[in-house]
């Protein structure tokens, strides 16, 4: 509890004893009004004086309406005419609510920066003698050496000069699977060093530093407010002049017309007023929305406010970027198509031979397919543009290359087939094969797509790549509609003709890698960002940040939207109905202060309640 | 000029009307109370920034008494 906080519950506690004195006093000392005005005004202003003096404030200020304007208004009101106890009570129960809702948000808002406690406290900068001094993140420059000991948070990203160890990425990602790096590896900030020593020369300052980066937007993220968090507030503004309106129209206008019962009356417009009091909406919204938020983050999603997780909550359509994305964008030896009498090992053997010098992506993956070759078996390797590569491989001429390789050489080829890009090979003018290579499909794709579509949501993939290939994918992963070889420009047509598309109140996500998608990014309701490890494009062009690249998430970040808005709308419903409800019932006499208190405080504990079960993350994390 | 402090408010509905208190104010562009943050934005024209600023706290003090800025 805060210092203030405890205040509060002393002045509770005393408050409350002072009744007790009270209520004995007055059952054995018959006094006078005047002498129980007396007895009873010493807890109420234990206990109201703040509210008393807020209220004056509030009028002074010309902002009248609020809730202490109500307490004030009505415990007064109560107390003037005789009804001592129920006045004091009602100030009583009213601050057991406020010290209750203070508590709750406050024990929220830790829970929540203890799910992010990715800030690292210090770190440990090596001197030109190798000597440690322990210091300020914030101060440690660019190229500075810093060393990271087995439990600690890297503080700043860098990369490994020496050491070699694991990283928890836990707290980035919300992925467990531990990451292994080595000396030359980049690594980024907020991860823990699980194993042994690591020394990395920074690469950033702090503050442009990828923690600095996610803080600053989760802090961030609850300055933009949903829609129905700025409804709330427009409500509050207009609803407390309204029934304080109807509250005088009820004192006023029954005994007039009716003749006599202005206690009465005065009464229940007085209870009117001390049930109509908005709190409970107007905490337990941007309260649900902030554990929202926070408990995506822990599961690795990023959302940069409350209006994209409301628009998240209704997603109609999901567009998707193809490489990087769906796939890993990165290439591998997927099939091998030897010519008869050829063995498919010999056949990747001269292909990854012959391309051995070159650093094409292809060339690569040919020489991942099969490693511990010799590099020194080729030689002579001249790159022909456009078609391949010619290489002497132990003596024997090898072409390597597209099908205009073969036909400029004349070799007979079988041509392949299959997505993704063939390489064909030849050696002394025999034709030894195909080999096919493509880009993987990341394994949650296809589980990811079919989470969306369950949730029905539509799926499009928005791809630059050839038509054959994509159209391949799309029908892997269960995608409903591609459209291929787009032009970045191309993507923000098609995705302008998805959004008029689209049935009124559906939102549209485009999913992207972020580097070359920022346009798209920016022109979708809600633009999800891969790749956030590294590229600071992605952070700043998307709403919604996939910290571990895993298109599974999209889905998952549904659920908890929806979960999200889910308790919102339960609260309002549940908090106006109440309300409405007592409202009614006080007006015609039925509901006495003492309902008014339960409608006032009781549902504004339920409704934070309700709101604190978006904290659980685990009830979402399947 | 876009800029964000630690403030200190105490109820949620403080904090909604000191944010419409302080985007009322002139010269601001766009403000924004967080109750759960506890963070202040104000966004306005570098060269007046510093007696909007000035102008925000006395806003929100006069709202709230106990709100405090970490300026």
């Amino acid at each position: 509890m805060t210092k203030k906080q405890k205040k509060t519950l002393r002045r509770i506690l005393l408050a409350a004893a002072l009744v007790l004195c009270a209520v004995l006093a007055l059952q054995v000392l018959p006094l006078p009004w005047y002498g129980q005005l007396a007895v009873w005004l010493v807890p109420y202003l234990v206990i109201g004086y703040d509210v008393l003096y807020k209220a004056v404030l509030g009028i002074k200020s010309g902002e009248v309406f609020d809730e202490n304007f109500l307490m004030a208004v009505a415990t007064v009101g109560a107390m003037g005419c005789g009804e001592y106890a129920e006045g004091v009570a009602v100030m009583l129960f009213y601050q057991v609510g406020e010290l209750f809702q203070s508590y709750a948000v406050g024990k929220s808002r830790r829970s929540i920066s203890a799910l992010m406690d990715i800030r690292p406290d210090s770190a440990n900068l090596e001197g030109p003698d190798g000597t440690l001094t322990v210091t300020d993140p914030d101060e440690v420059p660019v190229g500075a050496v810093i060393a990271v000991r087995p439990g600690e948070k890297i503080p700043l990203d860098g990369v490994v000069e020496s050491g070699e160890s694991t990283l928890d990425t836990a707290a980035l990602t919300g992925e467990s699977r531990p990451r292994t790096v080595r000396p030359g590896d980049e690594v980024i900030s907020g991860c823990v060093n699980q194993q042994g020593l690591l020394r990395i020369r920074t690469t950033k300052v702090y503050g442009e530093s990828t923690v600095a980066k996610i803080l600053d937007l989760v802090e961030n993220s609850s300055l933009k407010k949903a829609k129905v968090e700025n409804f709330i507030t427009k409500f509050a503004h207009w609803y407390t002049p309204a029934v304080c309106a109807a509250a005088l129209a009820l004192a006023v206008l029954p005994p007039l017309v009716l003749g006599g019962g202005w206690v009465t009356w005065l009464l229940r417009a007085l209870t009117f007023l001390v049930i109509s009091c908005p709190c409970a909406l107007v905490i337990s919204i941007p309260l649900t929305f902030f554990g929202g938020i926070g408990g995506a983050s822990r599961c690795g999603i990023l959302v940069k406010g409350g209006n994209y997780l409301e628009a998240l909550a209704h997603t109609g359509t999901a567009a998707f970027d193809k490489t990087g994305t769906l796939t890993k964008g990165v290439f591998k030896v997927t099939q091998t198509a030897p010519a008869p009498g050829v063995a498919a090992d010999e056949l990747l053997e001269q292909a990854a031979l012959a391309e051995s010098y070159s650093s094409h992506p292809i060339s690569k993956s040919l020489r991942e397919a099969c490693p511990g070759l010799d590099a020194r078996r080729a030689a002579d390797a001249q790159e022909i543009a456009g078609q391949g590569v010619r290489t002497r491989v132990d003596g024997r001429t090898v072409l390597a290359g597209n099908a205009r390789l073969m036909e400029a050489n004349g070799i007979a080829y079988t041509a392949g087939s299959g997505a993704g890009t063939v390489v064909y090979v030849a050696r002394d003018g025999q034709f030894l094969g195909s080999i096919l290579i493509s880009d993987e499909e990341k394994p949650t794709a296809r589980p990811a797509v079919q989470d969306l579509r369950a949730q029905g949501v539509r799926t499009v993939m928005l791809t630059g790549d050839d038509p054959a290939v994509a159209r391949q994918v799309a029908q892997d992963l269960g995608i409903d509609e591609v459209h291929a070889g787009l032009l970045p420009a191309g993507k923000v047509q098609q995705v302008e003709a998805l959004l008029a598309q689209k049935e009124n109140g559906k939102m549209l996500a485009f999913v992207g890698d972020g580097i070359n998608d920022a346009p798209v990014l920016m022109r979708a309701d809600i633009g999800i960002a891969m790749g956030a490890l590294g590229s600071d494009a992605a952070i700043e062009a998307a709403d919604v940040v996939l910290m571990d690249d895993d298109p599974a998430k999209i889905g998952l970040a549904m659920r908890i939207a929806r979960k999200c808005m889910a308790i919102v709308y339960q609260n309002i419903v549940f908090a106006l109905g109440v309300k409405a409800l007592c409202l009614l019932l006080s007006a015609v006499g039925v509901a006495n202060m003492w309902w008014a208190v339960f409608a006032d405080v009781g549902v504004m504990v339920l409704a934070v309640l309700n709101a604190t079960r978006m904290l659980n993350v685990h009830s979402y994390q399947k | 000029m876009q800029k964000k402090y630690n403030i200190e408010v105490d109820c949620a509905n403080c904090a909604a009307k000191i944010e419409t208190a302080i985007k009322a104010l002139p010269g601001v562009k766009n403000a924004s109370v967080s109750f759960m943050a506890q963070k202040l934005l104000l966004e306005a024209d570098d060269a007046q920034f510093q007696s909007v600023l000035q102008q925000a706290v006395r806003a929100a003090k006069k709202i709230e008494p106990d709100f405090e800025i970490e300026l």
